[in-house]
């Protein structure tokens, strides 16, 4: 995996922290700042260049924290709008999204500890475009798009899969500043889920991730989003295994046997320090299947009690 | 649109208001640090994978190294020196120490912080309230056992245990001596007490594995940078341009000349001011490089091109052990089971990286350091600074863990040369991946074993050959594969052996000493051809190994009778019932079917305490003056295995006052006779034992100046000392009194066929581990560890359990997870050491063997806890599948495809 460095932030550097989005979006046209939020990803990647003295040009900070119009968990018809500025601990602790949201909740009780849970923001976690973003593939499952918004050219959504591009790429354009996340509007019988593996407790980039949203109506499934994190350049949306299961009883056995390898088409995982390839494409499989058996065995139990 | 950013930043720490005058994106850390002059935040990464900078912001936890100022104006900041404000703060502190849950102190605060995070919401937390709240904390000493257990108890608001009475000190468990600094984060590290006024030291490393270099002209560099005021290279070096652990191999330069061997290699220094070294990119320097092949493998160094000219073959050292007759051994037999493993490096992930000062004053020179060796660090840097001993003076600053890493002169010599040269102060602390990149490591191994028995189960015969990757320089590799030969049998009476180590030079960092010295890597092997016979005999596992266990009477492979405290058969038999439930309750979630096979595992271990065949004295003493000051003088560094305190117990009761009445004054140089290092598990057998004659000769001299009996108690009370009826005006005194004792292991040095005394006594122990392995995704989830160990005498129990829980959780990570790869796991969260989910509940049993030589009977701790962990671990991997784990870190693909195999 390749890194890229945002720049160091030398003492000297200019940082804005300004308190409106057109404050924001004047300045990212005029002094193509390195965008700051929870910071999280942005202080490793420096710690990592400095050790060897490779830090690159300082850039300017634009710092998203102060405006106001990025924050907050706002439900409406339409569906869910999360600001650029909610922290991974705002959804873990948010207790009024509905059920689907409950895989995106449980990624965000393992992305980092508690202190970066508490800083660091979802979105953010989609702008750093990292293979394991743990993000990506629940917020994938619940059809989440970007908002994206320019001092030029006003506002555009882009779907989740249209705004991460690659390895560490975004569709932003340098002007362009990630502003929400458009989560449409779940069914309320709908329900989440993530499977994260790694090599230990916490604290972990994931092996492999697998997330679902999966809908059930008399006992047959009538909607389902899976997706795959950490397999591919970008997390996936794996559309034959969700058509795999559409229309099947919701029945936990049989809804993991419908989904096969040959579903997995659109991931490629790698060699790297974590796992083999081979691997990675086997725990996909064993995660996706998993997934969507407890998801139904969730229902049903839930349909039973 | 809003300006730039006022000059000056508003904050309030601890209820107290600062205006910090920095730049808004200065981490929060360096603001507390450098600003607050609040240097109990501790810097372990600076990319929040270690969370020792955890502060509360507005009473939420968050790593202080990943928030910008900028975003903290107007926030309340809580640190570690706030907490004793809060009660509950005040008891969560209480609560640690009296659970032993600080050791080395370095994660304390941050451990600390993240708990108070969460009693403030939740006062009386379940333990997965704990390990949640806590995930993001690592701690590399403790095992975290014991730190859950303090955490969920402060809500009671215990008051701290009473010091334990003067006689019965030894065996009690008695709070840390050192341990209210480090709860309350005034405890000061390497980084933490530099003068305001010291330069700041920036080494620079190959980035290449095997290169030729030439530095160009440095004077534009230099006048580019005014800040910048001097670049140190080898041709800087007065004295000697090496240093390493064996006075006959001084071969890792202190800079290269020209050739660097290893990825992290010193090539020159920068000393200037910070801000001048942070604008210095790689780039701007005039380094011209030229790389090489390189060997990454002992099998391409053997019979490849020399590391180094000295060792034309790459041999750095063989290690041997032969008895018996081996062909007989493996005729007469049995069975007979043979195999292969290998092991990774293994970094020692202390949370404190290398840091600490150097001031010359005068014609002397003097390095305040985190260091385990302050007497070694002493004769490197007089040896590369060209002065007689006398001229330098080591302060061991506290220390943030070691574990070995910590063994070598690391920084040190580099810093007294900058300090030297400059005439100023200089300060260094390496950034983590400088850490990982430039230290020792364990050994990779790749051994091939082989073993027998008789169709009673005796073993007959073991035969083992082990090549250690010792990396670019020699560090500790001759002690590795001096210790391995010794230890590789294991425990067991084996009639005939032939057991050869040898360390392999390579292009890899320096291996060195790592907690167990090679040992851990060897038990892996020994134990799995112990399991693989007791199956081929249809033995139990842990009735096979009581068959063949060490007993008091037995001679060893090397030729030593063993007489005394040999207390294995005693810890499988205290283990026995734990195996046999664990083992029922494995087969009856087994028998319930499913993905999950759970399975129990075990291994047994010994421990020579000492060096190996060598002198290994220690020097302590204990004086009382005439302002009726008594003052222990202990050059034993205590890296947070607890020596501080184990050796005050000892002397408490040697000297009969109790441990109030002590000041002590530690590991300074110029003020401390030579303990030894901090390693071999030698400090409570070697320098225990020296505080306990020291104790009983300053008894003495008191004794005989009061003319009192020998069962007189003793009281100090200001200058008047009473023994007995007799009363001892101190102030009368002359001279103060003083009892010095000297400890030195008796040993004989190992022939060439490996024969001698290797080491005055060893430890002893067993463990079972059990867990349950997903068999579809091969990951391990530990269930429980049970460990009972032979220490001879317990001095501390809370400090020995804390000794087992950390080498357990090490052990851990050495089965599976922990594997370095240079330039490529270079920090904490490519490189995974175990969380606090990743250690099961441990349950020890404390085997009392006493050991005549040693203080009270006791021996040593430290290593012993760790060697039986991984073999238990994959013993019982294979218990629940069958699969034969020959490469650790067992990471899950390695689980999943042996267990395809």
């Amino acid at each position: 995996m390749t890194t890229i460095y945002p720049g160091t932030l030398m003492a000297a550097s200019a940082y804005h922290r300004p308190s409106t989005l057109p404050d924001a979006l004047a300045l990212l046209r005029d002094a193509a700042p390195a965008i700051l939020a929870g910071a999280t990803d942005l202080y490793p990647a420096r710690a990592a260049a400095e050790a060897w003295m490779r830090q690159g040009p300082e850039r300017p900070i634009l710092d998203i924290t102060g405006i106001a119009a990025l924050r907050g968990i706002a439900h409406g018809p339409e569906g869910t709008r999360i600001g650029a500025a909610v922290t991974w601990a705002e959804i873990r602790d948010a207790a009024r999204l509905p059920p689907a949201f409950d895989g995106l909740r449980a990624a965000a009780r393992e992305v980092g500890g508690a202190q970066v849970q508490n800083r660091a923001t979802v979105l953010g976690n989609l702008c750093n475009a990292s293979p394991a973003a743990d993000g990506a593939p629940p917020l994938l499952a619940l059809g989440a798009c970007v908002e994206v918004a320019s001092a030029a050219r006003g506002t555009r959504t882009l779907p989740l899969a249209a705004f991460i591009l690659g390895n560490r790429r975004t569709a932003l354009a340098p002007d362009e500043l990630a502003t929400a996340l458009l989560v449409p509007s779940q069914s309320p019988t709908a329900r989440g889920g993530v499977l994260k593996l790694g090599a230990r407790s916490h604290l972990v980039i994931s092996i492999a991730m697998a997330a679902g949203v999966i809908d059930t109506r008399s006992g047959r499934v009538t909607a389902a989003r899976l997706a795959v994190g950490a397999c591919s350049p970008v997390a996936q949306r794996l559309l034959q295994a969700e058509a795999a299961i559409l229309g099947q009883p919701a029945d936990p056995e049989a809804l993991a046997a419908a989904i096969l390898p040959r579903h997995l088409g659109p991931l490629a995982p790698i060699d790297d320090v974590r796992a083999t390839a081979a691997y990675r494409r086997h725990a996909a499989l064993v995660l996706l299947r998993r997934l969507v058996a407890g998801l139904a065995g969730a229902d049903t139990r839930r349909e039973a009690a | 649109m809003n300006a730039m950013p006022p000059a000056t930043t508003a904050l309030t720490v601890n209820g107290a208001e600062h205006r910090i005058a920095a730049a808004p994106m200065t981490r929060l850390s360096a603001v507390l640090r450098d600003q607050c002059g609040l240097t109990g935040t501790k810097v372990g990464c600076e990319a929040g994978d270690c969370g020792a900078c955890t502060v509360l912001i507005d009473g939420v936890q968050a790593c202080a190294c990943l928030v910008p100022l900028g975003q903290v104006a107007d926030a309340a900041v809580t640190t570690v020196e706030g907490l004793a404000a809060d009660p509950l703060g005040a008891a969560l502190q209480r609560s640690f120490l009296a659970h032993g849950a600080a050791q080395c102190g370095i994660c304390t605060p941050g451990m600390l912080l993240a708990a108070m995070d969460l009693l403030a919401r939740t006062p009386a937390p379940d333990e997965a309230q704990v390990q949640a709240a806590l995930g993001g904390v690592l701690c590399r000493c403790t095992g975290y056992r014991k730190i859950i257990e303090a955490v969920m108890d402060a809500h009671r608001h215990a008051p701290l245990p009473a010091p334990p009475q003067t006689g019965a000190a030894v065996g009690a468990r008695m709070v840390r001596a050192d341990g209210a600094a480090r709860v309350a984060g005034t405890a000061l590290y390497g980084d933490d007490a530099a003068p305001a006024d010291a330069l700041h030291l920036r080494c620079i490393r190959s980035p290449h594995a095997h290169a030729r270099f030439t530095i160009g002209d440095l004077g534009p560099l230099l006048a580019r940078h005014p800040g910048l005021v001097r670049v140190l290279t080898a041709a800087d070096v007065p004295g000697r341009n090496g240093f390493g652990i064996y006075a006959d191999i001084k071969d890792q330069p202190v800079f290269a000349e020209g050739l660097v061997r290893y990825r992290g290699d010193a090539v020159c220094a920068l000393v200037g001011d910070a801000a001048t070294l942070a604008a210095i990119r790689a780039e701007d320097l005039p380094i011209a490089w030229q790389p090489l092949p390189a060997h990454a493998t002992p099998a391409e160094a053997l019979g490849g091109a020399p590391v180094q000219d000295r060792w034309a073959d790459n041999v750095l050292t063989t290690g041997r052990v032969v008895s018996g007759n081996l062909e007989a051994g493996f005729a007469a037999a049995a069975h007979v089971v043979e195999g292969e493993w290998r092991t990774g490096f293994v970094e020692h992930a202390y949370i404190e990286p290398e840091a600490g000062y150097a001031v010359r004053v005068g014609d002397r020179i003097e390095v305040h350091c985190s260091t385990q060796a302050p007497a070694m660090d002493r004769e490197e840097v007089a040896g590369v600074l060209g002065l007689p001993m006398e001229a330098v003076r080591i302060v061991p600053t506290a220390c943030g863990g070691g574990f070995g890493g910590k063994l070598d002169a690391g920084i040190q010599p580099m810093l007294a040369l900058a300090a030297w040269i400059t005439g100023r102060p200089v300060r260094c602390a390496l950034p983590r991946a400088e850490s990982m990149a430039s230290s020792t490591k364990r050994h990779p191994a790749a051994i091939a074993a082989r073993a027998a028995c008789d169709a009673s189960g005796r073993l007959t015969a073991f035969a083992f050959d082990g090549t250690y990757d010792t990396g670019a320089y020699a560090s500790w590799g001759p002690t590795v594969a001096g210790r391995v030969p010794v230890h590789a049998m294991g425990p067991y009476r084996v009639p005939a052996v032939n057991a050869r180590a040898r360390a392999v030079f390579t292009h890899n960092p320096p291996s060195g000493a790592f907690r167990g010295f090679g040992v851990p890597q060897a038990a892996i092997a020994q134990e799995a051809l112990w399991d693989r016979l007791a199956d081929a005999l249809g033995m139990d596992r842990l009735e096979f190994r009581l068959l063949n266990a060490l007993r008091p009477g037995n001679t060893t492979a090397t030729g030593q009778r063993l007489e005394h405290s040999v207390g294995l058969v005693e810890c499988l038999d205290a283990l026995r019932p734990r195996w046999q439930a664990l083992r029922a309750e494995a087969a009856a979630a087994n028998a319930r079917g499913g993905a999950l096979r759970h399975g129990v595992g075990i291994a047994c271990m010994w421990y020579g305490i000492g060096n190996t065949g060598m002198s290994n004295p220690s020097t302590m003493r204990i004086t009382l003056d005439a302002a009726g000051r008594l003052v222990f003088w202990n050059g034993a560094v205590d890296i947070g295995q607890g020596s501080t305190t184990v050796l005050l117990q000892i002397a408490v009761d040697a000297l009969g006052l109790p441990a109030a009445a002590f000041d002590q004054v530690m590991g300074d140089t110029d003020l401390t006779e030579d303990a030894g290092k901090t390693s071999a598990s030698r400090q409570t057998f070697v320098s225990g034992r020296a505080a306990q004659e020291a104790g009983a000769a300053l008894r003495r001299a008191i004794l005989r100046r009061a003319n009192a009996g020998d069962d007189a108690p003793l009281r100090l009370e200001g200058t008047r000392l009473h023994a007995g009826e007799a009363v001892l005006d101190l102030a009368a005194l002359d001279a103060p009194l003083e009892g010095v004792g000297r400890f030195d292991p008796p040993t004989v040095p190992l022939d060439a066929d490996g024969q001698g005394i290797p080491y005055a006594t060893y430890g002893f122990a067993a463990q079972v581990a059990a867990l349950a392995v997903d068999t579809d995704l091969g990951t391990v989830t530990l269930k429980r560890i049970v460990a009972a160990h032979d220490v001879g005498r317990t001095i501390n129990p809370t400090l020995v359990e804390g000794q087992i829980h950390g080498g357990i959780a090490q052990g851990i990570g050495l089965a599976l997870m922990e594997e370095y790869l240079p330039g490529r796991t270079e920090n904490l969260h490519d490189y995974l050491i175990p969380t606090v989910g990743d250690v099961p509940p441990i349950e020890c049993i404390l085997v009392e063997a006493a050991e005549p030589l040693g203080p009270y009977g006791a021996k040593g701790i430290g290593e012993p806890a760790l060697v039986p962990t991984a073999p238990a671990i994959l013993s019982a991997i294979r218990d629940a599948t069958g699969a034969e784990i020959t490469r650790v870190p067992a990471l899950p693909h390695r689980v999943l495809e042996a267990m395809s195999r």
